[in-house]
């Protein structure tokens, strides 16, 4: 017995945080449709079901993608060495992610090398350099201005001779509707498919947990030139919840693997999606 | 999505004329589009309907329903009330001290660190001024070097200590040096910081009351969600900031965060950042962000 339909108080509301959260007003009303759907079928609905309902709905929308349903930080076995290329646009977090990654995979023992092929922003060098030493790892680079294709090519290069478990390439960042610096990418991750035929075996697009709708064609357009395989969200320590993400992991079939939750080295965690949608309510 | 809200607004308006009577039903109806326009342009929600609500009052006491385009008289109406929302005080920079003291705020990664290199550079080029950078980042891997290859970009003078880790004494020895050394701008770098963390909040507010700053600048990311009425309004909260610097608009998003930040915290949006180079910046035009908004 009870309702056989949520009123519109509750929608409403449901609208609200979810538009709050970034997650688009699209989005927001797929999700709101599935909903009432499930309580045509479902009746009765409280507030405790209608929130157990949100949070299967939503993960639902981000599931078909986050197949591994990963737990650690891991990487394949097979691929030695295992190579991930981080891209994004301007200042979301790309270098700082990349040197917690580093710090991860090398606590469970592998082997890593940065390339530091963002020679374009002013002391983006010296700041992967920075992080290399922290995690102490070695670094490859070049001088500021130089080819980004040609630091990525010696970086592999240089992994394959010490026999390097994983490679991780930083990029400059770069606006996704620059198509000069888009292609300029395209040509960096061909070149190295001349060391390694099969790489790069992960393009993370890093996309900053604050950013609103634009993320989508961040995505789209990024997708485009190097076709990303995973995405992680930055700064999630902050009250910026990230919603975005549910919409273009649903759309472009795109895992989020990490989320960034502070500056420090430790300060990456794997993406958790119960986690994630219950941050909208708080 | 919405490069002709106009037509949308008229096939709203259109259908609802065949109709007969026209109400405020009708009217309310076309503002849901105008709604959802703001809200993919990443207008807060709040800000969206309270905006909404205005627009309907001045669209009733505008007779937009017995005109023959009233979808066109809806955009007049909203383009330019989000015009007159966004402008206000024409909004220089205070350059009267000796030295005048600018003093950069802002989320991590917003572009203060290029912000203040751009604005160094247009004080020393535009204003003939003699400006001086100074290095308060003392966290960020490598953001010295960042203000220093900056500096040298622009043959300005970047003041750093990188003895010293304390960002309130780093800001006075760098006014002190000014003075002795005929700097008339002095540009305070700081680093990125969230609004819910405390301890860097307070740090700010220290640096913001021992230098007493002639301009406090918040700089934010134009490609920022409905977070930012969040962060601005914290930042305006501890620094009482007097403008708004809009940067990486040589993308393409709609840039609804100018409305939001306008809107919570009246500051007046004072330039914008339209790329990486030193010389992508100028000033705000309200009425260029009103019709990027609503992506016309
Ligand atoms: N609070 C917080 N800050 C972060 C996080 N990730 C990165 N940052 C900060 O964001 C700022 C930009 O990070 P970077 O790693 O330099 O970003 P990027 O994408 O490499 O930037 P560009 O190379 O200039 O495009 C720095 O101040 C970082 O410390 C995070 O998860 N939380
Ligand atoms: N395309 C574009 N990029 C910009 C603009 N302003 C800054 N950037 C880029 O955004 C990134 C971050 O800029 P920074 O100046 O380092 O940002 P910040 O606020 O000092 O960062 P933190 O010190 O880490 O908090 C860099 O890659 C800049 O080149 C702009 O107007 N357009
Ligand atoms: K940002
Ligand atoms: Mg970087
Ligand atoms: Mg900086």
């Amino acid at each position: 017995a009870g309702k056989s339909k949520v009123d519109d108080d509750v929608l409403d509301n449901l609208e609200e945080v979810l538009v709050s959260s970034d997650v688009g007003v699209n989005t927001t009303l797929k999700i709101i449709e599935r909903i009432e759907e499930r309580v045509l079928r479902d009746k009765y609905l409280g507030t405790d079901e209608l929130n157990q309902l949100l949070r299967e709905e939503i993960a639902g929308l981000l599931s078909e993608t986050n197949v591994g349903e990963e737990v650690d930080f891991s990487i394949p076995n097979q691929k030695k060495p295992y190579v991930i290329m981080v891209v994004g646009v301007n200042g979301v977090g790309k270098t700082t992610t990349i040197g917690k990654l580093a710090y991860q995979f090398k606590k469970q023992g592998k082997k890593v090398v940065l390339g530091a092929a963002d020679t374009f922003r002013a002391a983006a060098i010296d700041q992967l350099q920075v992080w290399a030493d922290r995690v102490e790892v070695p670094i490859v680079k070049q001088n500021m201005g130089s080819d980004p294709a040609s630091v990525a090519y010696d970086t592999l290069k240089s992994a394959v001779a010490q026999n390097a478990d994983v490679v991780i390439i930083d990029t400059a960042g770069r606006l996704h509707n620059k198509i000069n610096l888009m292609n300029e990418l395209t040509k960096v991750k061909r070149v190295m498919q001349k060391v390694v035929d099969s790489a790069p075996h992960e393009v993370l697009l890093v996309l900053d947990g604050s950013t609103g709708q634009n993320a989508f064609e961040q995505a789209k357009q990024f997708t485009k030139a190097t076709e990303v395989t995973s995405l992680a969200v930055t700064k999630l320590d902050g009250t910026a919840k990230g919603g975005v993400v549910i919409g273009i992991s649903d759309q472009f079939k795109i895992p989020v693997k990490y989320i960034g939750v502070g500056e420090g080295i430790e300060d990456l965690q794997v993406f958790n999606k119960y986690e994630f949608v219950d941050s909208f309510f708080k | 999505m919405f490069d002709n809200l106009s037509d949308k607004l008229d096939k709203a308006l259109h259908v609802l004329k065949g109709h007969g009577q026209i109400t405020e039903i009708n009217v309310a109806e076309t503002l849901k589009e105008v709604r959802r326009a703001l809200l993919d342009a990443d207008v807060n929600f709040k800000t969206a309907k309270e905006f909404t609500n205005r627009v309907k009052e001045k669209a009733l006491g505008q007779n937009v329903l017995t005109t023959l385009q009233p979808g066109q008289l809806m955009v007049k109406i909203v383009k330019d009330e989000l015009t007159s929302l966004m402008g206000g005080d024409a909004a220089g920079i205070d350059l009267s001290g000796n030295p005048s003291v600018i003093l950069m705020s802002g989320l991590q990664g917003s572009g203060k660190t290029t912000f203040s290199g751009k604005l160094a550079g247009f004080l020393k080029n535009k204003k003939t001024k003699k400006p001086l950078l100074v290095a308060c980042d003392v966290y960020r891997p490598a953001a010295i070097d960042q203000l220093h290859v900056v500096g040298e970009q622009l043959e300005v003078d970047v003041y750093s200590d990188r003895e010293n880790n304390n960002p309130v004494a780093i800001a006075k020895a760098a006014i002190a040096h000014a003075k002795t050394n005929g700097h008339n701008v002095v540009i305070v770098d700081t680093a990125g910081r969230l609004a819910v963390d405390e301890q860097m909040m307070t740090e700010i507010a220290n640096i913001h009351k021992a230098i007493k700053p002639n301009e406090t600048l918040f700089v934010v990311d134009s490609m920022t969600g409905q977070d930012a009425v969040n962060t601005a309004k914290a930042f305006n909260d501890v620094l009482n900031f007097d403008g708004v610097i809009l940067t990486k608009l040589d993308g393409d998003t709609r840039g609804g965060a100018a409305l939001s930040i306008k809107s919570v915290v009246n500051k007046p949006i004072k330039f914008i950042g339209t790329g990486e180079k030193m010389d992508a910046m100028d000033v705000f035009y309200p009425s260029r962000m009103a019709d990027r908004i609503l992506g016309m």
